[in-house]
């Protein structure tokens, strides 16, 4: 079997940067696995406008975006495996993988870094009463067949959840001729950015059905229509406000799902609320030398962040494999419901960590405190605070070195 | 001239296909559908009855018997995942345990072997997952699970693979008996035969009228079903039942043979034929009647829900009978019509014989059709073996179920020929895992187009206005 210092399994944009953060950090038998026959993951298909303003101070589109990173992989010589799906991962670090050429294989590394990222919930995870006809598809399956196969699923559309890649696609499926006749979400708000919802719902005067969720679907052999109806405080659907649309297209975009399918083979422990692997502020996963980054840890809305996030991730496993990590401390972080989760959700070296999270509501006027016991770590400030953006705040080792626990408790005004 | 015409390519279609492919007969099969397996036997409970339920004496409980028992030879031969997880029916009360011991006492009369009630503190260690409510259980070994759609998939290619035509979208329209043979007609063909097997499922009514037969009529019962990812597969090991009421067998939990959980069905009497779609109602009964049965089923990780429509009979039995001279009616075939399915297509063979159709073995009869998950099931060596001969099975298109270009491209060249998605997706599993072929159908799509050499927005997911694409983009394809 042959041995090497990295494995680094996905090359979208999170992969890509790990790669490049480890190589900066002295490592050279490392090798990316991508199950695509391209780098760039799901990038590849957001050929919109609005990455990268947050690292480069400039508007790119995604296969741009992604080109930064893989022309400097392809520069540095990092190795790569295209049309290559990793099928196992085992907690000692066996890589079990396979493609065309090689057939299966398997490496043994000394570090890995899951770069999976994420997938989309199906119209069967929400049990969607009515028939299956064609027609149905997650918002970026349809982006898949607009953008990289130039086909068009349907003319006549209902998006479902306001998720940012709905919304893209409302005004995608628009720019196509398509009429979209709502997006429809469950919740009160909605779980996209507000940019988002300005210049692909607002811009085309797409109706955005606030509390609105589809109940039933009709049709044979294509969809025929569905039925929406409106929901109450406890998100059950209200009989009366039953409502058909024609329509031959229904678009999901019902949230994400980290697809840790692989992790779990690796026995590394997941987080209940994101899906994703339970880190430290290293990004290293409670199993020893495998780290996460990207949207296969918690899913991200920026792709800036992704990158950031996975370069921490590449530094990290670096330093690993080097024999440089220290572990020292173990401060576990919990919250209070408010705010639903954390990225790192424990901290074991005595270094400044910013800290992600995510609320679990709309709150304005809020104060986020993350408290040791009695006394007040860090605290900030926020006029609004919603699901749909991460949030981070940056804690002083100094502060937190004797804490025994951090827990992240959102004041609401 | 056929020899043999049979209308349905479902599960009991197709095993009468295969049993009579064996013989030096001329053997066709017609399917109004766009593929086969696309009615009951596309969505039902996955298994295979031990036969304690019917009636003794009745043919429903002496086919299930007999089924049971051929079953797990006729799937070693068509390379179908079969396994024998054994049965348990549980009981809530002391007024269940008095039916349970009924029920065993049936089975027993029907030719059941092994049947026995269980105690509280043995089924518990046994079944852990089962809800602290449940008392006792009649524990059936002999039950078990298979997949019906494969089952029908491999039959038909097995039958086809030894001489036997198959007509897709052949909507029966009518059926003329001319005195030695038949003329069965859709719009567009008639196809002439000396003798007719009905196996219409819920239409197979129909097709006796148009034959001159109304002694039966069939009405279609909803079942709805809710499947779950695979890593819930493990939950309970048994199929576990209901103790029979009034409305059937009930709502059972069971895992599948490809590790997923299945939960359903319900049992609405409904009137269109056509209709198969689920309703909230009965999704959320399927959900809290399967969580009465065994704790901590997490149906946030249901993977889909599907209804199928059982062929329910005017007479409360299979309906396998001769009543025109050469027509064969095999209808009314509900539950438990896929366990039953070898056994019946035996009986109708010999019906056949009794009717005067002459029955020779062939010489060349290959009964074996190779597994089509063997790929997926080898040791990396055996895989390797095989992507060296072919590297297109190197290259994994379903991630979820993890299926390769490979094992997609020979079902697409294989008997049965799947013409759709979901023909794909019954044939190889891909886009039957957790995305639902969110990302590998575009890919499915693509093979497909190539493979039938049809433009790519000509794919559909069933066929007829299924499209999956309407035209090309502003920018055309690329």
């Amino acid at each position: 079997m042959r041995e090497i210092d990295l494995v680094i399994i996905g090359g979208g944009p999170a992969g890509m940067s790990a790669a490049l953060a480890a190589h900066e950090a002295g490592i050279r038998d490392l090798l990316i696995l991508e199950r695509d026959e391209k780098l760039g993951g799901i990038l590849q298909q957001c050929i919109h406008n609005g990455f990268g303003l947050h690292r480069f101070g400039e508007e790119l589109t995604g296969p741009e975006y992604a080109w930064r990173y893989e022309k400097e992989v392809h520069e540095k010589n990092i190795p790569f495996l295209l049309g290559t799906m990793v099928l196992d991962i085992t907690p000692d670090r066996v890589v079990t993988a396979t493609n065309t050429e090689s057939g299966v294989f398997q490496l043994k590394a000394k570090a890995i870094i899951l770069a999976m990222g994420c997938r989309e919930r199906s119209r069967g995870a929400l049990n969607i009463a009515g028939t299956r006809p064609a027609g149905i598809y997650s918002a970026g399956t349809a982006q898949k067949y607009v953008n990289l196969k130039g086909y068009l699923p349907g003319k006549e559309v209902v998006i479902l959840g306001s998720g940012d890649i709905g919304l893209i696609m409302a005004r995608r499926m628009t720019l196509e001729g398509a009429k979209v006749h709502a997006v429809c979400e469950l919740m009160p708000y909605s779980g996209g950015l507000a940019r988002n919802i300005e210049q692909c719902l607002n811009d085309f005067n797409i109706p955005l059905r606030l509390s609105h969720t589809v109940v039933e679907i009709h049709g044979r052999e294509r969809l025929e229509g569905v039925t929406i109806a409106k929901v109450d405080e406890r998100r059950r659907p209200i009989p009366e406000t039953r409502e058909y649309i024609p329509c031959d297209t229904l678009l999901l975009s019902v949230g994400l799902i980290p697809e840790n399918e692989l992790s779990k083979t690796a026995d590394v422990t997941l987080d209940r609320v994101t899906n994703g692997a339970v880190v430290d502020q290293d990004r290293q996963t409670a199993t020893e030398g495998i780290f996460a980054c990207g949207n296969v840890l918690h899913v991200h809305d920026l792709v800036d962040f992704v990158s950031e996030e996975a370069e921490v991730a590449g530094k990290s496993a670096a330093a690993y494999i080097l024999g440089r990590t220290e572990k020292k401390l173990h401060i576990p972080l919990s919250t209070d419901g408010r705010v639903r989760y954390t990225v790192p959700q424990v901290i074991t070296a005595e270094k400044d960590v910013t800290v992600y999270f995510r609320v679990a509501d709309v709150y304005r006027n809020v104060t986020l405190k993350v408290f040791d016991g009695e006394r007040v770590v860090a605290q900030k400030k926020k006029s609004r605070m919603a699901p749909g953006e991460m949030e981070s705040i940056t804690l002083k080792s100094s502060a937190f070195a004797d804490a025994k626990d951090l827990k992240f408790v959102l004041e609401v005004r | 001239m056929y020899d043999v015409a049979i209308i349905g390519g479902g599960v009991v279609g197709g095993m009468i296909a295969r049993t009579l492919a064996s013989y030096q007969l001329n053997i066709c099969i017609l399917e109004k559908a766009h593929d086969v397996a696309t009615g009951a036997s596309a969505a039902n409970s996955a298994i295979v009855h031990a036969g304690y339920d019917a009636k003794e004496g009745s043919l429903k409980a002496k086919l299930n018997v007999r089924g049971s028992q051929l079953m797990p030879t006729v799937c070693g031969e068509l390379g179908v995942k079969y396994k024998n997880n054994g049965s348990l029916v549980i009981g809530f009360s002391e007024e269940d345990r008095t039916a349970l011991e009924a029920l065993l006492v049936r089975g027993q009369k029907n030719g059941v072997s092994g049947l026995r009630i269980l105690e509280k503190e043995e089924l518990h260690a046994l079944e852990p997952n089962l809800s602290a409510d449940v008392l006792y259980a009649l524990h059936a070994p002999t039950g078990a699970i298979v997949c019906p759609y494969e089952l029908t998939i491999a039959a038909i290619g097995n039958a086809m693979d030894n001489g036997a035509d198959l007509k897709l979208d052949f909507a029966v329209s009518s059926i003329c008996n001319l005195g030695t043979h038949y003329e069965i007609s859709s719009a567009n063909e008639t196809v002439s035969a000396r003798y007719v097997i009905n196996a219409a499922g819920v239409f197979a009514d129909e097709i006796a009228k148009m034959a001159g037969d109304d002694s039966f009529s069939i009405h279609p019962r909803r079942g709805e079903y809710v499947l779950l990812d695979k890593e819930c597969g493990s939950i309970v090991a048994h199929t576990i039942f209901r103790t029979p009421g009034k409305m059937g067998k009930g709502i059972l939990v069971s895992p599948t043979v490809d590790g997923n959980l299945i939960t359903g069905p319900t049992g609405v009497d409904i009137e269109d034929k056509l209709d198969k779609s689920t309703t909230a109602e009965g999704l959320s009964f399927v959900m809290q009647q399967s969580n009465e049965n065994t704790t901590g089923i997490p149906f946030g990780k249901s993977i889909t829900s599907f209804c199928g429509l059982r062929a329910v009979g005017s007479t409360g039995d299979f309906i396998i009978n001769n009543t025109l001279p050469r027509f064969v009616n095999v209808a009314g075939i509900e539950s438990p019509g896929l366990s039953s399915a070898p056994a019946i297509a035996e009986m109708v063979v010999e019906l056949l014989g009794d009717a005067g159709l002459v029955l020779e073995k062939k010489t060349d009869f290959n009964p074996i059709r190779p597994a089509t998950h063997a790929f997926r099931e080898g040791t990396i060596e055996e895989k390797n073996a095989m992507i060296a001969k072919d590297p297109a099975y190197g290259h994994i298109i379903c991630r979820c179920e993890g299926v390769s270009e490979g094992e997609i491209l020979a079902a697409i060249r294989q008997n049965p020929r799947p013409r759709d998605l979901d023909g794909v997706k019954r044939r190889t599993r891909a886009q039957m895992g957790r995305c639902q072929g969110g990302f590998c159908s575009p890919y499915i799509v693509e093979l497909l187009a190539q493979e039938m050499n049809i433009p790519y927005e000509d794919v559909t997911k069933c066929g007829g206005k299924s499209r999956i694409n309407v035209q090309k983009t502003k920018g055309g394809a690329l």
